[in-house]
């Protein structure tokens, strides 16, 4: 198969069903999709949680665990020849060879006790049994390639001391380290923040173009799909519903799928901008500085400024927008509003001071001020049933409730957050991230607070069901009065949800004001890069942002 | 998927009632699981089956008769101790087994003995050979019965006086101290695993919720406490008091408690970091009550793998206390002396033999029980 021509396609999978058996049953993950990528064609697949993307892209190589997974049919032919019936041995010539990967996570897929030189030079000593000068050569080569800046200093280091652009931009060294025809990326920048994530698409994009390679990039956010890919497969429930060249698909979407995940972006208007609005929030100079201990004597050297000198006002019935890269203390400061970490500086809460509070003190004050967070996996104890994890909270404030009052009160609070209250007694594991999501709103909103720190709380969901969350926080938000605080990296929803929107970076505010001036015309370079990162994919300027 | 479940019932949540009681979800998969395990669940019946008759080793192994009609009285000589001059002697506590009350009440009413006339503190003194005696089924009835005043007709040459597994070197049943000492031991494991799990849980509890200091503290001592050797502390305790049950109980306890700390600790310190405990904090619950319904439940599942383990880790400790001669007072029923009885008897085959099936067979199905128990809460299998 050596002279291929060019109408060949590199890649082609045909009938594919991977089947995952548990105890007797079998469940089947992909049904029977074929997709073909030719030679330095970008192919995106798209879909959302459990569609069995990242499945069909792990069975190119063989990664999947083998049983319980299985292919009933189909067959995935690489240059011509079948990798599905290929035995162990032909497999692992390909894999990091002619077809390489890079995964999600760049934090676990990089080994933590190996060195950035040994991680890269080890595909190359086991392909091309490179020695070790020879080797070093070439992943400076490729470091310098994949833009790690001083790439001699950097090939001691070990994956803990690199940022997550930098790790992940190591995997792409690693995956690159051969020229490979193909390279499968399953979420590269899923883990990213938006600003690195364009960055690194911009990377990925000039080294396709520079090596020739094609790409099969797996995501779930159609706005890198646009920007980025040339065709496009639609996934759901593990059959490829709609594919196509990705303007045909985005213009003209035909299968009802695509047209319900094209039409998901969070919409609405955010609460108007109202300043006779009561006060319920105050911060003044808010700092919180972790110490940087050395010495024998454990002194304070130094301190880690995670939130440094912030004032910040919430109205009743308005949403603050807090926004920022990872890192810029976003989280901190809701926290520290909160009275759950230490901080200093002057917060009043309508009216009181509660600076000086206690944990104590807090008590009775914890049902006005309510918290979702952002893992709808983690936040719900997988023990309890949904009635007493919405309940808690009551059994606490109200213990005078009888039980039947009580259970009246969680049944409602699930009908408001648009759950079948009769489900209350199933565990949190029955139900979907969205659902779950729900729930951690019921568990704020039975309280019937006044203010609510909302931390991510779409950032784990699907696109189709972030924006039902946040029509749901809106349509909450209006009912009661509430007063937000909502911290997210993803200008999308912060645009649909907050009338003010404060810009962080290290822990200091970087511009604020009202939404629509922001998003309209942002004054600094800062905010202007997040901007073009999160609604372009446009990476900035050296120097502007992280990294 | 969520437009499913969104539409509104506003009757539902009055018509379905409180499952209160009821085994939840996850617990059903759990016992489900354990069923699962043919072996273990078995092994579990098997296991309390025993655990039950031994506790009613006194109407099933005794050397008193369950009940006695003396003079159209109806007497319960297990429960009460009758002094002999009721039935015309002179001792202040009645042996049954002696021909003379015996006679005297078959002559004025009738006695129910128990299947095996023998407690472990029993000496046959009608063994037709030196002690230790062979198992009586393997004498013939003329041999077996030579040492009673009638020979063969004699009334006490009956089933019920037979030593089913032979006798120790001073005489006492063996199937009468192996009953005993199973209930003694059994009851010894579980006491011990008990108290130890639940002084380990609290402890582990508190230093890995809190942290900081309280942990660094806390393991800084365990480190200390660890080193000490118990064996040498009880052979020095034992020289100076006779050890008994609860003597050995909390020296025991003093130093086995620590072996969950470690595992509840780690089980903590990762839970506390969750976000429902965050979530929790933030409801305004207080840290006892985060500890006991959202961190507790995380850390069972560690704690009840372990606990079979250290329930035969509890009987083992005492058996061999007991072979060495350094556990329970002398005389008292306990396999670890059966053991050592053995050792010292090679002739006697029937000694080793027995308790080494007796030892092995309860601590297998402690472990099998263990097992399935493992199985049951693996959260791989209970999620699937």
């Amino acid at each position: 198969m050596s002279d291929m021509t060019q109408d060949q396609p590199l890649l082609d999978v045909q009938d594919l069903s991977v089947a995952f058996s548990s105890g007797e049953k079998a469940n089947l993950a992909v049904d029977r999709i074929s997709f073909a990528i030719r030679k330095g064609e970008t192919l995106a697949l798209v879909g959302e949680s459990g569609s069995g993307k990242s499945v069909s892209a792990m069975s190119v190589l063989k990664l999947l665990p083998y049983p319980p997974a299985s292919h009933p049919t189909g067959r995935i032919l690489f240059k011509g020849e079948d990798l599905l019936a290929a035995d162990d041995k032909t497999i692992r010539k390909v894999r990091g060879n002619k077809i390489s990967m890079i995964f999600q996570e760049p934090m676990t897929s990089l080994n933590p006790l190996h060195s950035v030189e040994r991680q890269i030079s080890e595909v190359l000593k086991l392909h091309r049994g490179m020695g070790e000068r020879q080797a070093r050569e070439r992943v400076l080569d490729l470091l310098t390639k994949v833009g790690i800046p001083e790439p001699e200093t950097r090939l001691a280091s070990y994956p803990h001391q690199l940022s997550g652009g930098q790790r992940q931009r190591v995997m792409i060294a690693m995956a690159l380290a051969n020229e490979p025809d193909l390279l499968i990326a399953d979420e590269p920048t899923t883990a990213l923040d938006v600003t690195v994530q364009a960055q690194i698409l911009k990377l990925l994009k000039e080294l396709q173009r520079e090596e020739g390679m094609a790409m099969l990039f797996i995501t779930h956010d159609l706005g890198i799909v646009r920007k980025f890919a040339d065709r496009v497969c639609v996934m759901t429930k593990g059959e490829i519903v709609e594919s196509g060249p990705v303007a045909e698909i985005f213009d003209n979407p035909q299968h009802s799928y695509t047209q319900h995940l094209l039409a998901a972006e969070p919409k609405g208007q955010p609460p108007v901008h109202d300043d006779s609005a009561p006060i319920v929030l105050h911060a003044d100079d808010l700092k919180v500085w972790f110490p940087v201990k050395r010495g024998f004597l454990r002194k304070t050297v130094d301190h880690i400024k995670a939130v440094d000198g912030i004032d910040i006002t919430v109205r009743q019935g308005q949403t603050l927008g807090i926004v920022g890269e990872s890192g810029s203390g976003k989280t901190t400061l809701g926290l520290a509003i909160l009275r759950m970490i230490s901080s200093t500086g002057k917060i009043s809460f309508e009216g009181k001071e509660i600076q000086n509070h206690r944990w104590h003190d807090m008590r009775p004050l914890r049902r006005d001020m309510q918290v979702v967070f952002q893992d709808p996996f983690g936040s719900l104890s997988p023990r309890m049933s949904v009635s007493d994890i919405v309940g808690e909270g009551l059994e606490v404030h109200f213990p005078d409730l009888t039980l039947q009052q009580r259970d009246a009160k969680v049944a409602a609070a699930l009908e408001e957050v648009g759950l079948d209250a009769s489900t209350r007694f199933r565990y949190p594991h029955e139900f979907s991230g969205g659902q779950r999501q729900r729930i951690s709103i019921a568990r704020a909103m039975v309280l019937e607070p006044k203010f609510v720190m909302l931390d991510e709380p779409t950032s784990a969901l699907d696109m189709s069901v972030q924006a039902q969350v946040v029509d749901l926080l809106r349509a909450l938000q209006k009912k009661h009065g509430l007063a937000y605080l909502f911290i997210s990296h993803d200008l999308k929803v912060v645009r649909a949800l907050a009338n003010d929107v404060v810009v962080m970076k290290s822990g200091k505010v970087v511009e604020q004001g009202r939404a629509v001036d922001i998003f309209d015309a942002p004054r600094t370079d800062y905010t202007k890069a997040l901007m073009a990162a999160a609604f372009n994919m446009e990476a900035a300027p050296v120097g502007v942002v992280g990294e | 998927m969520d437009t499913t479940l969104a539409h509104t019932d506003q009757t539902a949540y009055q018509a379905s009632p409180l499952p209160r009681g009821r085994l939840s979800p996850i617990n059903q998969r759990r016992l489900a699981n354990f069923k699962a395990n043919r072996r273990g669940f078995w092994a579990l019946w098997i296991f309390l089956l025993l655990f039950v008759l031994s506790m009613l080793a006194e109407f099933l192994v005794s050397d008193k008769p369950i009940l006695v009609n003396y003079k159209g009285e109806i007497l319960t000589p297990i429960f009460v101790d009758y002094p002999e001059e009721k039935f015309g002697g002179f001792l202040a506590v009645t042996d049954y087994r002696d021909p003379f009350i015996q006679e005297e009440v078959n002559a004025n009413g009738w006695m129910l003995w128990p299947p095996v006339r023998y407690s472990y503190r029993t000496v046959n003194n009608e063994i037709p050979v030196p002690a230790p005696a062979p198992p009586s089924w393997m004498l013939d009835k003329e041999t077996r019965c030579s040492q009673y005043t009638d020979g063969a007709d004699d009334l006490n040459c009956v089933v019920g006086n037979w030593n089913w597994l032979g006798t120790d070197d001073q005489g006492r049943d063996v199937l009468a101290r192996l009953v005993y000492g199973f209930r003694i031991s059994v009851l010894f494991g579980l006491a011990l695993t008990l108290a130890s799990s639940i002084i380990g849980i609290a402890a582990g509890a508190v230093q890995g919720y809190y942290g900081g200091w309280v942990d660094l503290l806390f393991q800084r001592f365990i480190e200390i406490w660890t080193a000490i050797p118990t064996l040498y502390l009880i052979l020095i305790v034992s020289s100076v008091l006779i050890p008994g049950f609860w003597t050995l109980f909390t020296i025991l306890l003093a130093f086995s408690w620590v072996a969950l700390v470690g595992v509840v600790r780690a089980e903590f310190l990762r839970g506390r970091n969750f976000e429902y405990i965050s979530a929790a904090r933030a409801l305004g619950v207080s840290n006892r009550t985060i500890m006991w319904r959202h961190l507790l439940p995380n850390a069972m599942v560690a704690t009840l793998t372990f606990m079979p383990f250290i329930l035969n880790g509890s009987i083992s400790t005492l058996t061999a206390l007991d072979f060495l001669g350094f556990g329970l007072p002398p005389g008292s029923a306990s396999l670890g002396e059966l053991l050592a009885q053995g050792k010292n008897n090679l002739q006697a085959p029937w000694l080793g033999i027995t308790g080494f099936i007796v030892i092995s067979l309860m601590l297998s199905l402690l472990i099998f029980v263990g097992e399935a128990v493992r199985d049951a809460f693996d959260p791989r299998k209970s999620f699937q």
